[in-house]
């Protein structure tokens, strides 16, 4: 097993410089500079090749990226143009917050997801089925924005039950209760989509399961029925749940963009498209570099998850 | 079949969280009294008045620091700041300014004509030790600066490399403001997140993408203001902007979206309108095509349906423009000009007369950008005006940097139109960069669509030179003549800032240069 972790840690390796070029050029080849971005009106060649000069963009693209990468392998991600302060601290700080809210609705859509999925499955073409099923559908088919939206309009401005946006209340304390208050909106928004996706998969991963030889068995055997489905065919059913939820955390990741945007969540993916529209380069490329590492070390998670699961994948 | 029970509990244990978040919640609705929350568009980039160029960051900055002169209330001309006086020499190339008494920045030491040649050293002097402090995008509003000399602690000169009338109106931008030279010492590149400065608010906090707050300067030179704290939050999305100031969580709320704007009705809110410096316009290609013809430019200016525009797509949130100057200007503006009126008959006419019937034009469109309002459908009810009087027009549009690269290095063998907006602070900013033939963009200028009248050169020309402020209005109005005659632009829209506050706040007020100036708010 570590032989087959090592191995696929040395795997990620060229996965990740294979992105940092990918970012670093498309960064070079979109049009516009930042120096016109932060410029603006007054963006004229001259002012535009001065403030390049002094933002050090007036090197070929080769030494350019060879500085960036040997520089991030120290640990030193360069400075953000537009917010004036260390990419690395930046990144983690909003990290730190888009972990909060995905993460919480990773767990959400999770446990939700697979407990839908297997009722349905448990009841094929029962009430709970339909109804889940039903229920399911309408989920997946509203994009998360407009959910979104129609919270804050509902529950923040018409109820006031929750707070509009932010992550934190401007003055008082910093709780786990306020931080919840702040958090329950986006991470409903943002888990509706994944739990239905979660649903629908888990409910076929099971049925499957539930026609196979040791079920009846176990029926047969006089095993409780509740025992029958969450211990039995569902522990069989988590091998092909498992790599559903390792796609659907890098959904809920990205879909958290929308989300951070509409409750102006101070995360990575606001961040992210704030920096692309400033041409913030250094932020956007050690922010993409940052990410991508996270989601390769999540999938090998995933991967020795399911390797520790089930004993047929060879490690 | 027990595990039907499971959704049950898991309903039930839904139910208790939500009541106990429901518990918690409701009370962040109320905000102090005294503190007044002011709802951002963005995170600014750093309170360093000379790194910045964003209006949004200025919101912030004006209350924090104060320059050498400023706008007087409601105006766009100077009155005295950090300075009670100048003088002008006869040939308008040294301005000496006596520097208030008794001033003293947030962090202790004592503003004085040192510090005034600190600030100004650092943006303009590479060799100067804190030059490595910036990049200074707008040093060139003082590129005219040849030097700064300390006369005395409170007389400070300022030597010019020839006559520079903007340069008073310059000095009261926010890229004028005065910073404490000792914490740019103490605090090098970070300062933009430790600023000093002499200000009415004094910084408390920056909570990076949460807040940034101020706190009320007690020795303020200008009185110290009503409030106890500021706390401007960024808020990007405006519908969730507009969301908060609906559920009480900001008091002010600026740039409301014109769509959102009924939403504020009835006595719960007050909405500020203010027109400022900015003028929304079509940059005509002069050089080739179609609007090579003076005539062709003038039936487009008949064709184009501003009214409609300004009230239908805009909401009422702009004017109609008249010419190339806005009239916040007040005093260099020219009262007599008219807008071109919607004739579609007029424009035919021209146009039959010119020959140019069912020409095809290409149309430069942004999706959006500093100060462009509401670019696409403002573009595309343009197109369906100029296509009514038969002209055939096609849209290509682009994302703000990409258009800024497309527009700004000329239009020549690329397209007819194109959609821009300024915002300046000076009459002689736009016309200067962006209508006089030396500033076609092969030297550097703005004028994307190669217009070229020699009279409008020597007008501009003089009267950026010219220190007596009657006679540069006059210049400035003749310009507008010729210019609104010639239609180099079709004139579109000045825009109209607002903001919505709360019905506990008071005193507040929109200024023509849209800063935002909060010393003599107050909030019950």
């Amino acid at each position: 097993m570590t032989g087959y972790i090592i191995k696929r840690l040395l795997s990620a390796i060229p996965v990740l410089l294979g992105i940092s070029v990918i970012v670093f050029l498309i960064m070079a080849m979109i049009p516009g500079d930042p120096a016109t971005a932060i410029l603006g009106s007054y963006a004229t060649p001259e002012n535009v090749e001065k403030l390049n000069r002094d933002l050090g963009l007036d090197q070929g693209l080769v030494p350019r990226y060879f500085i960036w990468l040997g520089n991030m392998l120290q640990g030193d991600f360069g400075r953000s143009f537009a917010l004036n302060r260390p990419v690395l601290d930046e990144v983690l700080d909003r990290f730190g917050a888009t972990l909060i809210l995905a993460g919480t609705s990773f767990v959400l859509c999770s446990l939700l997801g697979i407990a839908a999925g297997v009722i349905s499955a448990a009841r094929q073409y029962g009430v709970a089925d339909k109804a889940i099923t039903f229920v399911v559908l309408l989920g997946i088919s509203i994009p998360s924005f407009f959910l979104g939206m129609m919270m804050i309009l509902i529950f923040a401005v018409q109820l006031k039950w929750f707070p509009v946006s932010g992550m934190w209340p401007i003055y008082g304390d910093r709780s786990l209760w306020v931080l919840m208050d702040h958090l329950t909106m986006p991470a409903i928004a943002l888990a509706v989509v994944a739990t239905g996706v979660i649903a629908r998969l888990a409910r076929s991963a099971m049925l499957e399961v539930l026609r196979q030889d040791f079920i009846r068995t176990a029926r047969a055997k006089g095993v409780h029925e509740r025992r029958v489905i969450w211990r039995h065919a569902l522990r069989a059913a988590m091998v092909s749940i498992i790599p559903i939820l390792g796609i659907q955390a890098g959904f809920v990741l990205s879909g958290a963009v929308y989300i951070e945007i509409v409750f102006q969540w101070p995360g990575v993916g606001r961040m992210l498209v704030d920096a692309i529209l400033k041409r913030d380069i250094l932020l956007v490329q050690g922010g993409v570099v940052f990410i991508a590492a996270c989601y390769v070390m999540f999938n090998i998670m995933v991967d020795v998850a399911q390797a520790l699961l089930d004993p047929r994948i060879k490690t | 079949m027990t595990f039907l029970n499971l959704p049950r509990r898991a309903l039930l244990a839904a139910t208790a969280a939500t009541a106990l978040a429901l518990s918690v919640g409701g009370a962040a609705a109320q905000t102090p009294e005294n503190v007044l929350i002011v709802g951002q568009i963005a995170e600014p980039q750093a309170l360093d008045p000379a790194a910045v160029t964003a209006v949004n960051d200025f919101r912030i900055l004006m209350n924090m620091y104060d320059g050498l002169v400023r706008y007087k209330d409601g105006t766009l001309e100077v009155e005295p700041a950090l300075a009670t006086d100048w003088t002008i020499s006869e040939d308008g190339t040294v301005y000496t300014f006596t520097l208030r008494e008794g001033v003293t920045f947030h962090d202790g030491s004592a503003f004085d004509a040192e510090a005034v040649k600190f600030n100004f050293d650092r943006m303009l002097d590479e060799a100067h030790p804190y030059h490595d402090t910036g990049p200074f995008p707008l040093a060139f509003f003082f590129s005219s600066v040849e030097s700064v000399d300390v006369i005395d602690p409170q007389t400070v000169q300022f030597t010019l490399n020839g006559p520079y009338a903007p340069f008073l109106s310059n000095l009261a931008y926010p890229t004028g403001l005065i910073v404490s030279p000792s914490a740019v010492m103490e605090h090098g590149a970070d300062f933009g997140r430790n600023p000093s400065g002499t200000g009415a608010f004094t910084f408390g906090e920056w909570r990076s993408n949460e807040a940034v707050v101020v706190q009320a300067n007690p020795d303020y030179w200008d009185g110290a203001p009503e409030l106890e704290t500021v706390v401007f939050r960024p808020i990007t999305d405006a519908n969730t902007r507009t969301a908060e100031m609906l559920a009480g969580g900001i008091d002010l709320m600026v740039e409301v979206p014109p769509v959102a704007l009924s939403e504020f009705q009835g006595d719960a809110y007050t909405v500020h309108e203010q027109a400022g410096p900015h003028v929304w316009f079509l940059i005509l290609n002069a050089k080739e095509g179609p609007f090579a013809d003076v005539r062709v430019r003038q039936a487009a200016n008949y064709a184009i349906n501003q009214d409609a525009i300004v009230n239908d797509v805009l909401e009422g949130t702009a004017e109609v423009a008249a010419g190339p100057t806005p009239p916040a200007f007040a005093w260099a503006y020219n009262p007599d000009l008219e807008p071109y009126p919607y004739d579609p008959d007029r424009a035919r006419e021209l146009l039959a007369e010119a020959g140019a019937e069912g020409a095809e034009l290409t149309f430069y469109v942004t999706e959006g950008g500093s100060g462009m309002l509401d670019p696409v459908a403002m573009g595309t009810a343009i197109q369906a005006d100029l296509e009514a009087v038969g002209l055939d027009v096609t849209i290509e549009t682009y994302e703000w940097n990409t258009f800024l690269g497309n527009v700004n290095p000329g239009l020549e063998g690329k397209a007819d139109m194109a959609e821009m907006a300024w915002m300046t602070n000076d009459p002689d900013t736009l016309p200067f960069l962006a209508l006089r033939t030396e500033a076609w963009p092969d030297k550097g200028g703005f004028n994307s669509g190669y217009y070229s009248n020699p009279e409008v050169d020597v007008l501009l020309d003089a009267a950026r030179v010219e220190t007596d402020q009657d006679e540069r209005a006059r210049l400035y109005q003749e310009m507008q003549v010729i210019v609104q005659e010639d239609a180099p632009w079709v004139f579109v829209a000045n825009w109209k800032q607002n903001a919505v506050t709360s019905d506990r706040v008071g005193g507040f007020s929109l200024q023509p240069s849209f800063f935002l100036l909060l010393d003599d708010v107050t909030k019950n």
